[in-house]
């Protein structure tokens, strides 16, 4: 499903993000990298949706490159692909609901079966009662639930999360958690970034280890 | 196909709701001084028209001279190769033909006699007023076409001034649709972001910017329209009193309809080049990091 071989990623201010990382998940597996300093495993991440390009190597997700994608052929390669942001990115000015729908204006969804897919998404997180409600009026770890549902709503076969759980207690975050579990195990290739050991532990999955650029651990 | 026309629908209805109704003002009075100069100068067109404008000189005879005298200075001006042609208007004629004029039948009745002199109409492409004024006989020469002349000509100067303004407030039209579209997008810059990590296409993002400038413009040329018809309106009321006191029916009209259409497309047009140099600028600005 997604496969690094040698990638480099080398900023223009001459930082070096990541050094010959390589790697492969396959379809169905759920695996989580961690991170000792911040830097490495968000670079790692958006080389995947290409919101960044890799300086060396490739990365290829269903098969495609994605360091040599035409700039055109980007929205499609994302349509594809769950995206959870550290920051959410929600957006304030609109409600739950129309948060969930926003993938589904440019998909071929008939309005009617967008509608019933949007509240199956708000359902699965649980946010189906606060469908009226305004992204801010929501807690900390609803809101990240919420941008959990607008990423799967389009039923994409690859779920990327960057620190879902950053910020939350220790009981929203394992909620969190789970609903990724939920989602690898009807089928969802799921990558998850997270500094929270103690809670990887608890899952007995794959831990890739990000370290100076490096993959120290659960390179395969 | 459904789904593409839902999308277009979408960013049509988006567009309506973010349209302004003070930027379409702006635009309509922009619009509303060349259109409706465009107008007034219509409207004066065929009362111009109607004057000659090739170079003519009345000679106005002294009223004792007798009609044989007359065709003989007739004959002289005919043999002039610098005259191209020469018209014999009788005083009889002259008489009848100011009486037809509306308005003028009922003072010439109350003179009783003819007050009006033989005449000859003299065309030539020289200046030969002068020269005919000192021949025997000849009372007053009079340059017909000169004032004609100087209206077309002024008609001709106001009508590039138009077009200059024409040209100068287009551009303004598409300057004010250019810092809408970028303020707008500016606004929704955190919409535009999410939806390009979402998977949105780069034409999906720009169409309901494209729909705001066009509608942006059509409505703007509507309301010049509207600013004109009402200007004219307001305008031949009082015209009409002069018009009438003249003995004319003469109104300022509106533009023709196809004028009038070219003036709202023109407008779409320009509204849609503003948004599209617009977005084409700053939405590429805008790529998630």
């Amino acid at each position: 499903m997604v496969s690094f071989s040698a990638v480099a990623k080398r900023y223009p201010g001459g930082q070096e993000a990541l050094k010959d990382v390589s790697f492969s998940l396959e379809a169905g597996e759920l695996a989580f990298l961690t991170c000792r300093s911040g830097a490495g495993k968000s670079t790692l991440l958006k080389l995947i949706p290409a919101i960044e390009r890799p300086s060396a190597g490739s990365v290829l997700v269903n098969g495609q490159n994605v360091g040599a994608l035409k700039r055109a052929a980007i929205p499609y390669l994302r349509r594809n692909i769950g995206l959870v942001f550290q920051d959410q990115k929600l957006l304030y000015d609109r409600s739950v609901y129309d948060n969930v729908m926003l993938p589904l204006a440019f998909s071929a969804h008939a309005p009617k079966e967008a509608a019933r897919r949007a509240r199956a998404a708000l359902d699965k997180v649980g946010l189906l009662g606060r469908e009226r409600a305004n992204p801010i009026q929501l807690s900390g770890g609803e809101q990240q639930r919420l941008a959990i549902a607008r990423a799967v709503v389009n039923r994409p076969a690859l779920l990327v999360a960057d620190e879902p759980t950053a910020n939350l207690d220790a009981e929203s975050a394992a909620r969190i958690l789970d609903i990724f579990v939920d989602f690898n195990q009807v089928g969802v290739t799921v990558l998850i970034a997270t500094h929270d050991l103690a809670l990887v532990a608890r899952y007995g999955k794959r831990v890739l280890r990000l370290e100076g650029g490096h993959l120290s651990a659960g390179a395969k | 196909m459904r789904a593409w026309l839902r999308q277009h629908v979408q960013a049509f209805s988006s567009a309506v709701k973010r349209l302004s109704v003070l930027n379409a003002l702006v635009i309509g009075i922009a619009l509303a001084l060349p259109a409706g100069g465009y107008a007034l100068l219509e409207s004066l067109r065929p009362a111009g028209a109607r004057l000659a404008l090739e170079p003519r000189l009345s000679l106005f005879l002294e009223p004792q001279v007798r009609r044989a005298d007359a065709e003989a200075l007739g004959k002289r001006l005919r043999a002039d190769p610098r005259i191209a042609a020469v018209r014999f208007v009788p005083r009889e004629e002259a008489l009848k033909e100011m009486s037809a004029v509306q308005g003028l039948s009922e003072v010439i009745g109350a003179l009783g006699r003819n007050p009006l002199p033989d005449a000859f109409v003299v065309t030539s492409k020289e200046d030969l007023a002068d020269e005919l004024a000192r021949l025997p006989g000849v009372a007053h020469v009079q340059a017909d076409a000169v004032w004609a002349r100087r209206l077309a000509a002024a008609a001709a100067v106001v009508q590039l001034g138009l077009a200059l303004l024409a040209a100068l407030l287009g551009g303004a039209l598409v300057a004010v649709t250019f810092n809408t579209i970028r303020l707008q997008i500016l606004t929704q810059r955190d919409e535009i972001e999410v939806s390009k990590l979402i998977g949105a296409t780069d034409a999906f993002i720009r169409r309901p910017f494209y729909y705001l400038g066009l509608l942006q413009g059509f409505v703007g040329g509507a309301v010049a329209l509207a600013l004109v018809a009402a200007a004219l309106a307001l305008l031949n009321r009082e015209v009409s009193v002069l018009a009438e006191s003249y003995g004319s029916a003469f109104r300022f009209a509106f533009l023709p309809a196809a004028e009038a259409a070219a003036v709202v497309l023109f407008a779409g047009f320009l509204g849609w080049l503003g948004a599209q140099l617009s977005v084409s600028r700053h939405l590429r600005a805008i790529e998630p990091r």
